[in-house]
């Protein structure tokens, strides 16, 4: 089992989900998150003041899965994510040691799909 | 002596009057950055100033010559930046140019919401000279400047078909040609909800706006006289919001059992935009039937909306558009003779004729309107540009069109 979680541009959120959606994951928690890669910010003016403001706007996305829909949600991802510029984002993938669901109580790769 | 006396309580209360529509471009403001997303609001707070800014400068060079200058029965054609003004009303030029400049405003930034969360700044600025330098003044023209419709006996007191239904003719070709926003449109073609942002901020705006509307209609009669048909004029404003807010409740509770704020909110400007038109030809009684079908007229107008796939954030169409139709007719149907009207309405027993000239003056009005603003809308469209891009409203146009926003430390969720 492994984690997902992807950072991306906000306004990518309807295309990625769009392309998860085609490739049958369905799961999925979505956050509002701030931070900052390679691009080191960006400016916004305020009463004709420029300034720097660093940490971006950017979404998280978290998705349990089991191996076998690693590649699928990675290439899905990717094709919603990509517009080919700085600022795209990243995906981590991490080892899920266990997995519950509340209701039953089932654990493991049952619970997650 | 006495006369100058007269003469300065009517300037006073004309100018009281402007003072009060001018306010009412707060309402508008309120109602629409309450009514839609927070990553929009900046966006049309901006609208909302330079439509009024853009009024107020196109009306005073050219509107008010074309609105009531004389020279044909289509457009007026003297008295450009007030020079040699024409001046139908009893009170000083700079008086009753004032009040009508606040109309304009009025009429201008009715299209903001409607089109709201997706047009660009710089078309909206183009839409805002051409209407307030054009098309506004003509359609006036031809009701209060002694225009066509005017000798036929068209009655519209304070505006539901001038000011309204020109708003409300634009914002329906308007929010057509832009189409829906993203989201707002399922696959199979039913709506989602794509909620306003601040509901308090759209409830202290229908508070303004019906505050507003006092000097919209009672001053609409430009003098004092003895009073009586000031505070006729002014009560019938009253009962007619009232009833349209409770019947719009009552309908939306019937059908989707809660009484919707959002929607009551708006059937009471409902009722007050249907009474704009007929508020010194009717008594109380009617006043209170016609804002009542207003309020439940926002209702279907919102419903069919919506089916038509036409995606208005505000519900300008259904409260402008719609009510200014019916307040137009409403004329036609309790007008009474006695108050000025050249035939009369149908309840009194005088026939369907003042009904039938009220029907072309709508017919007209909105035909002119869709016509020429649509053509603008198209050409804009095709040539600049009418509609942000799709990155652009996805991130809202706050942080893409004026660099700032509007809740700088708010988590504002951009995963809508």
């Amino acid at each position: 089992m492994k984690l997902i979680v992807a950072l991306i541009q906000p306004h990518k959120l309807p295309d990625v989900k769009h392309e998860l959606f085609k490739a049958e994951v369905f799961k999925m928690t979505v956050s509002n998150a701030l931070g900052a890669g390679q691009q080191k910010g960006y400016t916004e003016t305020y009463r004709g003041i420029v300034h720097e403001i660093n940490l971006l706007k950017k979404v998280r996305i978290e998705i349990a899965v089991n191996e076998g829909f690693v590649k699928p949600t990675i290439d899905a991802i990717i094709k919603g994510a990509r517009t080919g510029k700085i600022g795209d984002g990243k995906i981590f993938i991490l080892d899920l040691p266990e997995c519950i669901r509340i209701r039953t109580g089932d654990t493991g790769s049952d619970a997650i799909g | 002596m006495i006369e100058t006396l007269i003469k300065g309580m009517d300037t006073v209360w004309v100018l009281i009057a402007a003072f009060f529509v001018f306010f009412m471009q707060a309402g508008f403001g309120m109602v629409e950055a309450g009514f839609i997303r927070a990553k929009n609001t900046i966006n049309i707070l901006m609208k909302n100033f330079i439509d009024f800014a853009f009024a107020s400068v196109m009306f005073f060079l050219v509107g008010y010559a074309f609105m009531f200058g004389t020279g044909s029965d289509f457009i007026g054609l003297n008295g450009f930046a007030m020079f040699n003004a024409n001046n139908p009303s009893g009170v000083p030029d700079f008086a009753f140019l004032l009040f009508q400049i606040a109309f304009a405003g009025a009429a201008a930034t009715i299209v903001a919401g409607a089109m709201a969360e997706r047009t660009k700044f710089k078309a909206y600025l183009i839409y805002t000279i051409i209407v307030s330098a054009l098309v506004y003044p003509i359609i006036g023209h031809w009701i209060w400047g002694e225009g066509w419709l005017m000798d036929l006996g068209f009655s519209d007191f304070a505006g539901s078909t001038v000011v309204h239904l020109t708003g409300g003719a634009i914002a329906l070709i308007g929010a057509k040609i832009l189409g829906p926003r993203l989201g707002k449109l399922n696959p199979d073609k039913s709506s989602n909800v794509l909620a306003g942002h601040n509901i308090p901020i759209a409830a202290l705006g229908i508070f303004i706006l019906w505050f507003g509307w006092f000097g919209f209609n009672a001053g609409s009669t430009l003098g004092v006289g003895d009073g009586s048909l000031i505070a006729m004029v002014a009560l019938n404003t009253n009962i007619a919001a009232a009833a349209g807010g409770i019947t719009a409740m009552a309908v939306v509770w019937f059908i989707f059992g809660k009484p919707d704020a959002s929607m009551t909110m708006n059937g009471f400007l409902g009722g007050l935009v249907a009474i704009t038109a007929p508020c010194a030809f009717v008594d109380p009684l009617s006043a209170l039937a016609i804002g009542a079908i207003g309020g439940m007229l926002v209702v279907a107008g919102v419903f069919l909306l919506e089916r038509w796939g036409i995606d208005d954030p505000v519900g300008a169409v259904a409260v402008h558009g719609f009510n200014g139709v019916w307040g137009t007719m409403a004329v036609g149907i309790f007008g009474l003779k006695s108050m000025g009207l050249k035939f009369g309405g149908l309840i009194e027993g005088n026939g369907f004729t003042q009904l039938g000239v009220q029907a072309l003056g709508v017919v007209t009005v909105a035909g002119f309107a869709i016509l020429v603003m649509g053509t603008v809308f198209k050409l804009i469209d095709k040539t600049r540009g009418l509609r942000v891009s799709r990155d652009e409203e996805l991130k809202g146009l706050d942080i893409e069109e004026h660099g700032m926003e509007s809740y700088p430390g708010f988590e504002i969720f951009l995963t809508e």
